[in-house]
């Protein structure tokens, strides 16, 4: 790993980006990284784009990962993936749900010119997998992290990870979640 | 909570404020819901009991100031917490508060780049001058906590309000911050002092605030909050804010080393410090979100060459990719052109269910096309497709007084929305207005029942407070009654046809109309039942019809078409009904 690791979360309002998030500063703080994030929340309304950065490593400045530094995308939703590949370059990781939300863009499409900026693109249907698994898509956000582990994206150990959730996810939810992150690690 | 940790916290820098004032011994705070200050309240009402300090949401920014002048005029520390906007409107009483050697602190959001603003990006840091208020910037979390407890330091030592001024990023950036020890908050005792009337005592007060500016600009120049990191280059680098932090990364991407002095407290603004900064390079590049303010002092003081707004934009934010194309530009610095992407934008939407969207799409379905003066709130969004209904959204309570002069002067009679929060933040006195003043205008409320857009803060219509304590819910209808509005009904926007019966009659009324639409923020019902477990429906479309095109002009974004048929995204179907009372023969509760 280089000194610092850059992550984008990207998707819209109400996909559960804070959370995964979360889990994931919750992870890299307790492998005794400088960790600094940053959001923009507070505002109620949905279907807004929204991006999470992350940076974590010996010592971090700026909370914003510059233009071209990301070293992992993760996207819930195609068209905020392709939009946050402003922050991709020939190395960078995509991973993404394989959604297309209000618009009239071509999945394909996206994925060939995300393909062009970045190193690699991992799509898959996590909203199809976690609704088959537990009725609603609320858990897609944890899938998608078990699948970014499970390609090595993510440069933490899935020991911090768990820890992460156990302290973020309401207790009656840990099971399920737990489960997902397996089910996203195992899926190609 | 993390704040209340002992040793350390990975905090926000509105968490940091919060902190800071915990450290300082404040007694109480008091804000009215503003991105992006919203949270530092929130997490004031989150800690308030197990802290033994008092916190309250506000009606409107400027009685939130003056309660905290309340306290402080009792010996208690307090702190105020208001968007940049929102300190406008405080600004009536905080200048009379400097002048009578009110220690206050006040925090003033800045959003540069208007992530949750859509009136102006004005830069705050001009009510210094204005005020003669000292103020102080910090550039990230752990600065944000000790800023907060200098700049209490300043206002009880030189009785003066002191602002803390932050921007979005350093409001909404996180990162490990050290803490010290919380100090409990002492009891207030008012004692009076001697108040005097009369036009020679306000020159005299002016007078005095001057000579304390005096007096804090020899801090100015000797404060920590204003440091310079030395290095051997030729070209000097000024900079506040969260650009400080954008400059640390681009100089060691750049590998260059270049001196910075790093300006935390900038007015009174520290002169001697610069100058002497300046006395050992050739050029300097100043690096500032938004207004040129720091540049502009430099400017007065010395004639070396200075980059500044040449380089970097008056507007939006400043990301750190820009410091570095701006630095590099600058130096003579050729960099790899990025790689274009274009992306198609997306835009937020009210939310399925909203009560906002039952209500406009109503109005316009009743009366047409009429000027329609619309308010700040969620309802903004009907502005855009399908409803695109608002001529103008201008500030909180703006709608009332606006659509009256419009009415006064053409004879036509508007349609003014407003929500519950901005009718009680400065509707109600624009209402008193129209009344008196014998307006014609339909007045619509749309009562949610909560300070939705801003993220679900209580107001005097929830029934609880900021501390969760019951609280009296006063009756908007009521209100407008005492008022004396010519003709005032309450309307439930879930009942679609009653709805629509009702805007008919209330808009034939001449005179003050004034209809009360409930229903409460779909997003805080859908919550709710969530935590308690409950499935609201779920509709789905059981016939293919032409009558089915209609929902396009309502907009719910559950309701989608796809090769020429049309469904309900039940991911996000909120339940509201009222698809189905637009087409009953469609439309179905799923099973
Ligand atoms: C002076 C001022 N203070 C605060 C804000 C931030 N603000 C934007 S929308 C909003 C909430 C409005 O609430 P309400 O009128 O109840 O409408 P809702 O969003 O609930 O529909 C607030 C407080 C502002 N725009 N201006
Ligand atoms: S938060 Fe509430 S009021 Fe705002 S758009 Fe959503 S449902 Fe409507
Ligand atoms: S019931 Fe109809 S209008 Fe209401 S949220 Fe569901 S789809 Fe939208």
């Amino acid at each position: 790993m280089k000194d610092n690791f850059n992550l984008i979360v990207a998707g819209y309002g109400g996909q559960g980006i804070l959370t995964a998030t979360e889990i994931i500063v919750g992870a890299s703080l307790k492998e005794g990284n400088d960790v600094r994030e940053t959001e923009l929340h507070g505002l109620a309304q949905r279907g807004g784009s929204l991006d999470c950065h992350v940076r974590f490593g010996k010592k971090i400045f700026s909370p914003l990962v510059s233009r071209g530094e990301a070293d992992l995308i993760i996207a819930f939703e195609a068209v905020e993936a392709l939009r946050a590949c402003y922050y991709a370059n020939k190395e960078t990781i995509v991973i993404l749900n394989s959604k297309v939300f209000r618009s009239e863009s071509k999945l394909k499409e996206i994925v060939a010119k995300i393909e062009k900026v970045a190193k690699k693109a991992y799509v898959i249907d996590a909203d199809k997998i976690v609704r088959a698994e537990t009725g609603a898509i609320t858990g897609t956000n944890i899938f998608l992290l078990g699948y970014a582990l499970g390609k090595g994206a993510i440069p933490l150990k899935k020991e911090s990870i768990l820890q992460s959730i156990k302290e973020n996810i309401r207790p009656r939810f840990i099971d399920e979640n737990m489960r997902l992150l397996e089910k996203g690690e195992k899926s190609d | 909570m993390e704040i209340l940790n002992k040793k350390r916290g990975f905090l926000s820098g509105n968490d940091g404020v919060v902190r800071g004032a915990l450290e300082s011994g404040i007694g109480c705070a008091f804000s009215y819901p503003g991105t992006p200050a919203t949270e530092i309240g929130e997490v004031f009402a989150e800690v308030a009991k197990e802290t033994g300090i008092y916190f309250e949401w506000s009606v409107n920014e400027k009685i939130a100031l003056e309660a905290a002048a309340g306290a402080a005029f009792s010996g208690v520390k307090s702190i105020v917490s208001v968007k940049h906007y929102g300190l406008n409107v405080a600004l009536d009483s905080l200048l009379p508060l400097a002048y009578l050697s009110c220690p206050l602190v006040v925090v003033v959001t800045d959003d540069p780049g208007c992530f949750s603003s859509i009136q102006t990006e004005q830069d705050s840091r001009w009510f210094s001058k204005l005020g003669k208020i000292p103020i102080l910037e910090p550039s990230n979390s752990q600065e944000a906590k000790e800023m907060t407890k200098e700049a209490f330091k300043i206002a009880w030592q030189y009785k003066i309000p002191v602002i803390l001024r932050m921007s979005t990023r350093v409001c909404y950036s996180r990162s490990l911050v050290d803490f010290g020890l919380i100090i409990k908050p002492a009891k207030g005792k008012f004692k009076k002092f001697e108040f005097k009337l009369g036009a020679a005592r306000t020159v005299e007060l002016h007078k005095n605030i001057l000579e304390k500016i005096s007096e804090i600009g020899k801090l100015s120049e000797s404060s920590k909050l204003n440091f310079i990191e030395k290095s051997e280059g030729m070209t000097g680098i000024i900079t506040s804010g969260v650009t400080y932090e954008y400059v640390k990364e681009v100089l060691e991407k750049l590998n260059l080393k270049l001196p910075i002095l790093k300006i935390g407290l900038c007015y009174p603004f520290p002169e001697k410090l610069v100058k002497s900064f300046l006395k050992n390079v050739c050029q300097a590049i100043v690096i500032e979100e938004l207004d040129p303010f720091i540049e502009e002092e430099i400017r007065k003081i010395d004639s070396i060459k200075i980059h500044g707004k040449d380089v970097f934009s008056e507007t939006g934010e400043i990301k750190p990719e820009q410091v570095l194309e701006g630095i590099a530009k600058i130096l003579g610095i050729t960099l790899p052109k990025p790689p274009q992407i274009e992306v198609e934008k997306r835009l937020s939407f009210l939310c399925p269910g909203c009560p906002h969207r039952s209500t406009l799409y109503a109005v316009k379905k009743v009366l047409g096309r009429k000027i329609f003066s619309g308010d700040i709130g969620c309802s903004m969004l009907g502005i855009f497709s399908p409803l695109e209904m608002q001529d103008f959204v201008v500030s909180m309570g703006a709608s009332v007084g606006i659509g009256h002069g419009i009415s006064k002067t053409t004879g036509e009679k508007p349609v003014i929305f407003i929500g519950d929060s901005a009718f009680f933040h400065a509707g109600m006195p624009a209402l008193l207005n129209l009344v008196y003043n014998k307006a014609d205008a339909l007045v619509i409320i749309v009562d949610n029942r909560w300070t939705a857009m801003t993220g679900h803060q209580p107001n005097p219509n929830t029934g609880i407070n900021a501390m969760q304590e019951e609280a009296k819910s006063v009756d908007i209808a009521e209100i407008a009654k005492a008022l004396k509005a010519d003709f005032v009904k309450s309307s439930n926007v879930y009942s679609f046809d009653q709805l629509c019966n009702d805007i008919k009659e209330a808009y034939a009324v001449k005179g003050v109309s004034v209809l009360v639409a409930n229903g409460e923020c779909r997003l805080v019902v859908v919550r709710n039942a969530a935590r308690k477990g409950i499935m609201l429906p779920k509709f789905e479309i059981v016939k293919q019809d032409s009558k089915l095109e209609e929902l396009k002009n309502f907009g719910c974004p559950a309701i989608q078409k796809e090769d020429g048929k049309w469904f309900i995204d039940k991911d996000i179907c909120w339940g509201c009904t009222v698809c189905k009372q637009i087409v009953p023969s469609c439309i179905e509760i799923s099973k």
